[in-house]
């Protein structure tokens, strides 16, 4: 287990009346990439102008590298960021914008050049250097933010939703090397973004915020796996909810329709017999009709069909409840038929439940 | 930042010093005529001479109609380009400019040798033709601003849809300018409007070469041979550009807003 | 399935001959224009054109060089000589003292209420010239102005016994000031507003000081708009008359008084030589203003 580099104790941040992070705490080993993911607003953002030093915590500490940086200003605290918006110099080249952290520390000319030239071969624009910023794509002109982010060797970098503003495709492949940027370097690295998708590919760990509190921290597979609250598992993936009413909370037996399932054990501890619980399944959990090993059956009927071409999107009705699944196209078979009689099955270790 | 916030407003304090200073030392002079107390004599005099009401008269009426040759001049031309020609418009706003360039002084030097009594148009052989030739002149100082106005104006609605759906409904051109354009830049055209008034209200240069009974050179008489009146005159300039400027910022919050991002 | 019909190529053909529909719609298109054009070309191009012309011929209407040479007189350059030099200083002083507060008010972290007044009074000042300007400086500076009297009786200085007078060089400049700051503040304050926050940002994340990045980025970043801002003021101080009319008579012999006198009553006994005047003045306004938009269009390019 590596050391924790980056360690985010106790912040609050308020606005005049307003709260903006509430109580974050947070420990970053060295080389992690950890994400902030969250909707707009939820003060992600916010905590990481706090880390970079551009917002002062109204209460808390931040530490790097295990020292106190909370008074320190930006310049001092030897990090690198990237901006949603670029923010590249426009009176720059390409190749000056890269040298421009080397050049305000004094660096020696040769040692910037060798330097600039290194980052130019990272960001696969070694031809690139003379040009100007508004000579460049979108795409381009992030990686150029990204090397001269990373030209003064910054112990911490923080990304700022840095690919929201890019194409779908250039994010796909951008987000991609990115990572691999970090991983090469080993640096690091904070990335606050609103797109799960991103957060999930890249992350090694994702904090999932809302309203300036922390719901969730933990790996992709545990965010979406096992989401802790019911924001994480409504904002991460797509979700089916279906009302259980308790009825034995020892044995963690719920009915649902008519039949009783069976939790794991402790799951829904502290519910009182009679309550109604929210019960959540993803998608690719269900499947129509019976199948081995899937332990569980409820029975409905098919309440809409979609054909989206490879896959086929099927709302079941199950009484008071509905649930969306999935299943392949298949050329052979005629897709299932609104109105019919269907039956759906899952684990119940599968069935999360929502606080 | 406290030391950037004292610069701040040290600066924006000297800057109103060096502005406001000379307005209220205007002011006060205005009101000195009277030996020993402050009054309003210089005021009275002034707007009880008779040359004042003539000139004011005769600078107002020449402000109204150098406005509507404006007007007329400007909005069809900016509506035609955006609907039918853009591609003209760098010729356009170039020529738009170019009063900006060509100092009043040499414009309306060239009036009187073009349009002198010996020329085929000789404006300037009648009287009439003279304060035409002045109304033209002060429409041209006013194209930069008249222009600028309306083509932002024009920018922020849609023209090519609601002239389509005027033509669907029959209308000619006339009438799709003059009762549907119009009325959607009434506001631009009311800002370029009180901009034109406050530049001819002020306007010396053209009227005094050209002779005409105008406000300017009403002025600059004053000044040549009285001491406090034109203080008070001053004090009457500064605040009627300052009305029309008001007029402008107000009307401004009226304009219509683009309707694909209302804000 | 409905039937789908194609149109008949040839029927297209016949319905609407192509040279035909080109030739109807070229007049029809330039009549929306022609008004304006036509305006343009008799009272705006024509007459400068007809001075321009003026100035490089004769009485005979033969094409000469003569009237141009005569300008290099000393008077006459003498005028072109203050014209420039007041110009110069007005557009210089003003430039900076407009910058100082156009950087107020954007960045200052000064209240909303500030920006927006400077603004609608800038608009309003920079409109105010002419003679009702040279009356309030008068009132103030002149020998009984209010600052001068106030001086003399507060703090016991007496400037025009120390050499000031509001009807000089340093006088006119100084009434100059109250239209050219205004313009500048006006111009220069979308420039500043461009200047991203993130540059800032970015910049202090590379480690530089308040004072590096304000020296590597937003001085080169707002050098072309300033300059060319200068160059437009300079413009505007070049053709002004009425102030200066207003304020110095005749005494100050700047390029357009020397022109209005010549209008008025020929007293340059030279009728070509009011055209080669007229040109100068168009020559060096038009200069500047090539210079103005060529750097407007650099610094544009930049701030994309």
């Amino acid at each position: 287990m590596s050391e924790t580099f980056l360690s985010i104790q106790g912040v609050r941040k308020s606005f005049g009346q307003t709260t903006v992070v509430k109580d974050f705490n947070l420990d970053v080993a060295r080389g992690e990439f950890v994400s902030f993911l969250g909707p707009s607003g939820c003060g992600k953002t916010t905590m990481l102008r706090t880390v970079a030093g551009f917002e002062e915590p109204t209460a808390g500490r931040i530490m790097i590298g295990g020292k106190d940086v909370t008074n320190l200003k930006p310049n001092q605290r030897n990090i690198g960021m990237v901006f949603q918006a670029y923010a590249l110099f426009p009176n720059l080249t390409v190749a000056q914008n890269i040298a421009f952290g080397l050049k305000v520390a004094g660096a020696p000319r040769g040692e910037i050049e060798q330097r600039v030239e290194e980052m130019l071969g990272i960001i696969k624009l070694a031809e690139y250097g003379s040009r100007y910023p508004y000579q460049l794509s979108g795409g381009q002109q992030q990686r150029v933010a990204l090397a001269r982010a990373l030209a003064p060797k910054p112990k911490l970098l923080l990304l700022d939703e840095p690919l929201s503003a890019l194409d779908a495709k250039v994010r796909i492949s951008l987000r991609e090397e990115i990572r691999a940027i970090q991983k090469k370097l080993d640096i690091t690295t904070i990335f606050v973004t609103h797109d799960q998708e991103e957060a999930l590919s890249m992350s090694d760990r994702i904090v999932v915020m809302h309203d300036g509190k922390v719901e969730q921290v933990g790996t992709p597979f545990e965010i979406y796996n096992r989401p802790a609250t019911r924001f994480v598992a409504n904002f991460v993936g797509t979700l089916n909810v279906l009302d259980g009413t308790v009825i034995d909370p020892a044995t963690a037996t719920v009915r649902i329709n008519d039949r009783d399932i069976s939790l794991d054990k402790g799951a829904i501890n502290g519910a009182k017999a009679g309550d109604v619980l929210s019960l959540a399944l993803r998608p690719e959990a269900i499947v129509l009709g019976k199948q081995e090993g899937r332990d569980t059956s409820l029975g409905g009927h098919i309440a809409d069909v979609s054909f989206l071409g490879s896959v086929i999107r099927v709302r079941v009705g199950l009484g008071k409840n509905a649930v969306s699944l999935d299943t392949f196209n298949s050329p052979a078979s005629p897709p299932p038929v609104v109105g019919e009689r269907a039956e759906i099955s899952f684990s119940s270790s599968d069935l999360l439940v929502l606080h | 930042m406290k030391a950037g916030r004292f610069w701040a407003w040290l600066t924006f304090a000297l800057g109103a010093a060096y502005f406001f200073i000379p307005l209220i030392a205007t002011l006060e002079f205005s009101l000195r005529m009277r030996r020993g107390e402050y009054s309003f004599d210089a005021y009275r005099v002034v707007l009880g001479d008779v040359r004042f009401q003539e000139t004011f008269l005769y600078s107002t009426v020449i402000a109204c109609l150098t406005i509507v040759i404006g007007v007329l001049l400007v909005v069809p031309t900016a509506y035609w380009i955006r609907l039918r020609m853009p591609w003209i418009r760098p010729v356009v706003e170039f020529i738009t400019l170019l009063p900006l360039i060509i100092p009043a002084i040499v414009i309306v030097f060239g009036y009187i040798r073009m349009y002198g009594s010996n020329s085929p148009l000789p404006f300037l052989a009648t009287t009439r033709g003279t304060d035409f030739l002045l109304m033209i002149g002060y429409a041209t100082l006013a194209l930069p601003y008249m222009y600028r106005a309306v083509d932002t104006g024009l920018r922020t609605i849609d023209v090519r849809t609601l002239t389509e759906a005027a033509q669907v409904h029959g209308a000619g051109w006339t009438t799709i300018i003059a009762r549907i354009i119009l009325p959607n830049v009434l506001i631009a055209v009311l800002s370029g409007a009180f901009l034109t008034f406050a530049i001819v209200i002020g306007e010396f240069t053209m009227a005094s070469l050209l002779n005409r009974p105008a406000f300017g050179p009403y002025l600059q008489n004053i000044g040549a041979n009285r001491a406090y009146e034109p203080a008070a005159l001053a004090v009457i300039a500064f605040a009627i550009t300052w009305g029309c400027m008001s007029v402008i910022q107000v009307l401004s919050r009226f304009a219509p807003k683009s309707a694909n991002n209302p804000n | 399935m409905s039937e789908t019909t194609y149109p008949d190529p040839a029927a297209a053909r016949q319905a609407v001959p192509p040279a035909r529909a080109e030739g109807m719609r070229l007049p029809l298109h330039w009549l929306g224009v022609a008004p304006f054009f036509i305006f343009a070309l008799m009272f705006l191009i024509l007459p400068t054109f007809y001075l321009v012309v003026g100035a490089f011929q004769n009485d005979q209407g033969e094409f000469t060089l003569a009237n141009m040479a005569a300008l290099f007189q000393p008077s006459i350059l003498a005028a072109y000589w203050i014209s420039i030099r007041i110009s110069l200083a007005s557009a210089v002083l003003g430039a900076l003292a407009g910058l100082a507060i156009a950087v107020a008010i954007v960045r200052g972290g000064l209240p909303k209420w500030v920006r927006s007044t400077t603004m609608t009074f800038s608009g309003v000042a920079s409109n105010f010239a002419g003679v009702p300007l040279a009356f309030a400086f008068l009132a103030t500076l002149g020998r009984l102005g209010l600052v001068t009297v106030l001086l003399r009786t507060w703090f016991d200085i007496n400037i025009y016994a120390l050499g000031f007078n509001i009807l000089s060089f340093a006088g006119l400049t100084l009434t100059y000031l109250f239209f050219q700051i205004p313009l500048m503040v006006v111009i220069i304050t979308p420039a500043i507003d461009g200047l991203k926050k993130e540059w800032g940002e970015a910049a202090a994340t590379l480690g530089a000081t308040q004072f590096q990045y304000w020296r590597m980025v937003v001085i080169p970043v707002l050098w072309p708009s300033f300059l060319g801002t200068v160059i437009l003021l300079f413009a505007n101080a070049f053709g002004a008359i009425a102030t200066a009319y207003a304020l110095t008579g005749s005494s100050l012999n700047i390029v357009p008084i020397l022109l209005y006198a010549q209008i008025r009553g020929d007293v340059l006994h030279n009728p070509h030589l009011g055209y080669a005047l007229a040109f100068g003045m168009i020559f060096v306004t038009g200069l500047a203003n090539i210079f103005y938009i060529w750097f407007r269009v650099r610094s544009e390019r930049w701030l994309k």
